[in-house]
């Protein structure tokens, strides 16, 4: 599970392929909803915080395998079965935040990146 | 292991597929090869249901079977497959185009045909029949070509096809022989009753008519002779005029037939030759031919029994009915006329209302024989099952039919015996009921899927729904209506529960009332309700994160990811100048344009950081945001009325602003579209629309509940000729009642559907105050009417609101994956392959 204790595993075993990139701050992040962030790669993350889940912030790729755009982010957060997930806002299907795989279809997945908060920043864990 | 049976099933009408069902799911299958050869182009369709071809139900909607399901059941086919000659000697049978198949037994299911009379003139190419998806679309082609439509025969199917004719837009006749509509299923003063319903609608009646000859017409393209000297002109003749079977292979082959025809069969359903079966419309039992699909299936049940050597037999079978008929409930339920010796009738006549009961007992009074209801069926269901299960009858059994407020002794669910046939279409008794539900059977779905009860005609939902739920709660099991895993309450109890406990943001209702962190389906559903309730700005920041993606960016987002835009363009009135400001738009932006059904122009392809500075300058140049990407009020579409047409009798576009100005913005279960028509000729489509509103010269009609789209549905006339205030009350009113009760995503046209007493009940609501809620409707909705706001002049005001539209928390560079190219003069959407490939788009 994506926790913070986990994200600080990571970065304590992160090798030199991995490093940790500053996104915002972290009042830039609404509440129980997305934003989109692009990485220096070209990628586009969508981030959440969720507040029911402590303000725990998730972050998964932004692109939608099944719609073909970078819509992630504007989704909706809930949960199915407790888990939290983001649907897409195109044709709903309910992508896990934990995993990334698509909950109705388990064939599709995205990305997931570990995320952790440094002096007031939103950082996400990039391989490089 | 012994060679398997090889059974041919000549016809794949509703009564042969059901053959084929009952033989290839039965126990023994296995010891059964199945063939179905049909002459139609096409496997079994739902006939009963032919006529919502019409109401927009596709071939496919329909279809009973499948390709695909025929070959689950390892069911060999062959449609286009008309059989031409059965040896039965050699017990083979060959198809007009020369295959040959060999049986071991075979089952005649040929059906009928529409009997056309011998009248001269009667082969011309305007002259129809109402019997198969093909005749169907003939009747809509020669339609499109023609004014004026005659029926000839006024039966059941012959009323049907009437309403169909009727709404295809056609002035429409039904000429009858008989004294009276629907002779054969209903009394002499039900038929007058009738016949007065059906006039009132606009379709013009004509009793006791033969006619001799169909000639060229003076004002029409014919003209149709009676033998009393009167004539009628139409462009479109539909003969409805009874049925003969499909009898010519078993006459080929020697068969006995009866002497009007049909295939002569025992009780066992087995022809002159023991070999070969005949079932449904084709068979002739007891020299009876039965022309519904009840009997139909018996029969298919009790050869499919026989064929697996139990001991079934065919015994006649019940012929009553329900339906409605051109919006007329007609009732028959068996000896509607009284023909048993010493029987009496107890009779209820309600001019007013335009109501007839009769109620046919024994000489006795102890046991119900026949009924005929018309304008009210709502007593068919017991007094089909008094009827049925030869249950003795009240001390007054008149009763029974008398109006609601007297005494009526209740026949409830539990009050049935075991015995009683729930869904005569599949036989369906409340035992088998029982059965599935003690088999697991937990939702009415379920149920239905088990015992096929209900999936026939349809006629008996409320009782099964009765049923099944009373068996049900008698087990404890309480009928789910959750709206999602998060909440187990349905919109409407979320509603009253937000209302009751003033309940304003989903974290305080989570808290209360739910479970988890919720879903795209409670959230968007909250957010409406609070919107509906409350009227606050959808984007606060307690709101936000429940609302769907068009509503979060006030936008209506394409596939994208870009938005559209569409300003409010009240009536579908505009002028040069705001005209020109849409135009000025779009070019600086560089948007693709379309006017819309709803009268308005949308613009698309604007990236969500470009929405801010372009509704800054529509909100400048005076526009209001069109709420398109809302669950809410959208468009009120009009035609320009009395003040420029020379047909016009009111002023629709001043009533269509005050309309669209009224109820803008206001958030509902679905999308609300509206239209004001200034005529009759009914230009601006009012009666497709949720709410419409048609001139008179006396005022407003209103119509109710209409819809387009998927499955469109005329709207009801709901009242007429109504002043403005009064028509604006009744909007108010059944408005606030939709959206206080009903479900997600639920159209008014569903609603109504759903809706139990249907357009009566909504009436008695609305216009006589039957929940005495009327004051607190209308003082609801003017509440919200009071706190409007232009939701997108208040984001311009926010900053912090502007934030959410940069295209990257971190970045303003915009997003690469979003490519156009131009077609026609404008941009669309770049295809994948069409895509500067050098950009990473995904991981």
């Amino acid at each position: 599970m994506t926790t913070l204790a986990y994200a600080d595993e990571q970065l304590s075993t992160a090798t030199q392929s991995q490093r940790w990139v500053d996104i915002c701050r972290q009042d830039q992040l609404i509440e129980d909803t997305g934003v989109a962030a692009l990485l220096e790669n070209g990628k586009q993350v969508a981030i959440f915080q969720l507040a029911l889940k402590a303000q725990q912030i998730y972050a998964v790729s932004n692109f939608d395998p099944i719609g073909q755009a970078n819509v992630l982010y504007r989704g909706i957060v809930g949960c199915v079965n407790s888990e939290p997930v983001v649907a897409s806002p195109l044709f709903k299907q309910p992508f896990s935040l934990i995993d990334g795989r698509c909950v109705t279809d388990e064939s599709i997945s995205i990305s997931v990146y570990p995320t952790r908060i440094n002096d007031g920043k939103v950082q996400l864990l990039i391989s490089d | 292991m012994s060679k398997k049976q090889h059974i041919v099933v000549v016809g794949n009408g509703m009564v042969g597929h059901h053959f084929v069902e009952q033989l290839s799911q039965s126990a023994n299958a296995e010891q059964f090869e199945i063939t179905v050869l049909s002459a139609e182009p096409r496997l079994a369709y739902d006939r009963v249901h032919l006529s919502e071809f019409f109401a927009g139900k596709s071939a496919d909607d329909l279809a009973m079977t499948s390709m695909d399901l025929y070959q689950q059941w390892q069911v060999n086919f062959r449609i286009n497959a008309k059989v031409d000659t059965i040896d039965r000697q050699g017990k083979t049978l060959t198809t007009q185009t020369g295959e040959v198949f060999s049986y071991d037994k075979l089952v005649l299911a040929t059906g009928s045909y529409p009997f056309v009379p011998p009248i001269k003139g009667n082969d011309n190419p305007d002259c129809l029949v109402y019997r198969t998806i093909e005749d169907l679309q003939a009747i809509s082609h020669c339609a499109s070509k023609s004014k004026v439509g005659v029926v000839v025969g006024g039966g059941l199917l012959g009323l049907e096809a009437a309403n169909a004719l009727h709404h295809l837009g056609l002035q429409t006749h039904v000429v009858e022989f008989a004294p009276q509509l629907m002779a054969v299923q209903i009394d002499k003063p039900g038929g007058d009753i009738l016949r007065q319903k059906i006039e009132s609608l606009g379709v013009q009646v004509h009793t006791n008519r033969a006619t001799t000859q169909i000639v060229a017409g003076d004002s029409c393209r014919h003209k149709l002779c009676f033998s009393d000297g009167e004539e009628l002109e139409t462009d479109l003749i539909l003969f409805s005029a009874g049925i003969r079977p499909y009898d010519q292979l078993a006459r080929q082959s020697e068969l006995d037939v009866g002497e009007r025809g049909g295939i002569v069969v025992n009780n066992q359903c087995q022809t002159s030759d023991e070999n070969i079966y005949a079932i449904g419309e084709c068979a002739l039992w007891n020299n009876f031919i039965f022309g519904l699909v009840a009997p139909g299936n018996t029969m298919a049940k009790v050869a499919a029994e026989h064929l697996q050597g139990q001991s079934a037999s065919f015994t006649g079978a019940d012929m009553s009915t329900k339906l409605k008929l051109m919006g007329v409930d007609v009732g028959s339920i068996g000896d509607a006329h009284g023909k048993t010796p010493g029987s009496l009738t107890y009779r209820y006549e309600d001019q007013v209302n335009g109501v007839y009961k009769a109620m046919i007992v024994d000489s006795e009074q102890k046991k119900l024989l026949g009924a005929v209801l018309i304008g009210d069926t709502s007593e068919y269901d017991s007094l089909l099952q008094y009827m049925l299960n030869g249950i003795d009858l009240p001390a007054q059994p008149e009763s029974l039919i008398l109006p609601s407020n007297s005494d009526k002794p209740l026949l409830g669910a539990d009050a049935l015996p075991d015995t009683a046939t729930i869904c005569s279409c599949h036989n369906v008794t409340k035992a088998d009921v029982i059965t599935a539900i003690d088999e697991g059977a937990v939702t009415l779905d379920f149920i239905k899927s088990c015992t096929k009860a209900s999936t026939g005609c349809g006629g008996c939902v409320a009782l099964l729904k009765d049923v099944s739920s009373n068996e049900l709660s008698c087990r404890g099991v309480e009928v789910k209506k959750d709206i999602c895993e998060h909440f187990p309450y349905s919109r409407r109890e979320l509603f009253d529960l937000i209302k009751i406990e003033k309940i304003t943001n989903f974290n305080d209702l989570m808290a209360a009332h739910g479970s988890g962190l919720g879903c795209d389906i409670c959230k968007p559903t909250a957010a409406s309700i609070f919107a509906s309730v409350w009227n606050e700005y959808i984007l606060d920041k307690k709101h936000q994160p429940l609302q769907d993606t068009n509503d979060t960016f006030l936008a209506n987002m394409q596939k994208d990811g870009t938005y559209s835009v569409v300003p409010r363009i009240p009536g579908g009135e505009i002028t040069p100048d705001k005209l020109i400001v849409i135009g000025e738009v779009a070019k600086q932006y560089n948007l693709y344009t379309k006017i819309t059904g709803g009268q308005r122009i949308d613009l698309f392809g604007a990236r969500k950081e470009e929405l801010p500075e372009i509704w800054r300058r529509l909100v400048d140049a005076g526009f209001e945001t069109g709420h398109a990407y809302g669950k809410s009020v959208r468009t009120v579409k009009s035609c320009v009325g009395s003040t420029w047409c020379r047909f016009g009798v009111q002023d629709s576009v001043s009533m269509a602003l005050f309309i669209e100005d009224r109820y803008k913005g206001i958030r509902s279960p679905h999308k609300l579209k509206f239209a004001v028509s200034g005529c009759t000729r009914e230009c601006a489509e009012a009666q497709s629309k949720d709410i419409g509103v048609i001139a008179t010269e006396n005022g407003w009609n209103l119509y109710v509940c209409g819809n387009g789209g998927m499955k469109p549905r005329h709207a009801d006339l709901f009242a007429t000729d109504l002043d403005d205030e009064t028509l604006i009350k009744y909007i108010d009113r059944v408005l606030m009642f939709y959206i206080e009760t009903a479900d997600r995503l639920q159209r008014t046209s569903v609603w109504m559907n759903n809706m139990e007493g249907g357009l009566e009940y909504l009436q008695d609501v609305v216009i006589n105050d039957s929940l005495g809620l009327a004051t607190y409707l209308e003082q609801h909705m003017d509440s919200i009417v009071g706190t409007y706001q232009c939701e997108w002049k208040t984001t311009l005001e926010d900053p912090k609101a502007l934030e959410r539209f940069k295209p990257f928390v971190n970045s303003d560079k915009p997003d690469s994956n979003i490519q156009f190219v131009e077609e026609r003069g404008q941009i669309r959407p770049a295809r994948p392959e069409e895509k500067t490939i050098a950009i990473v788009v995904q991981d």
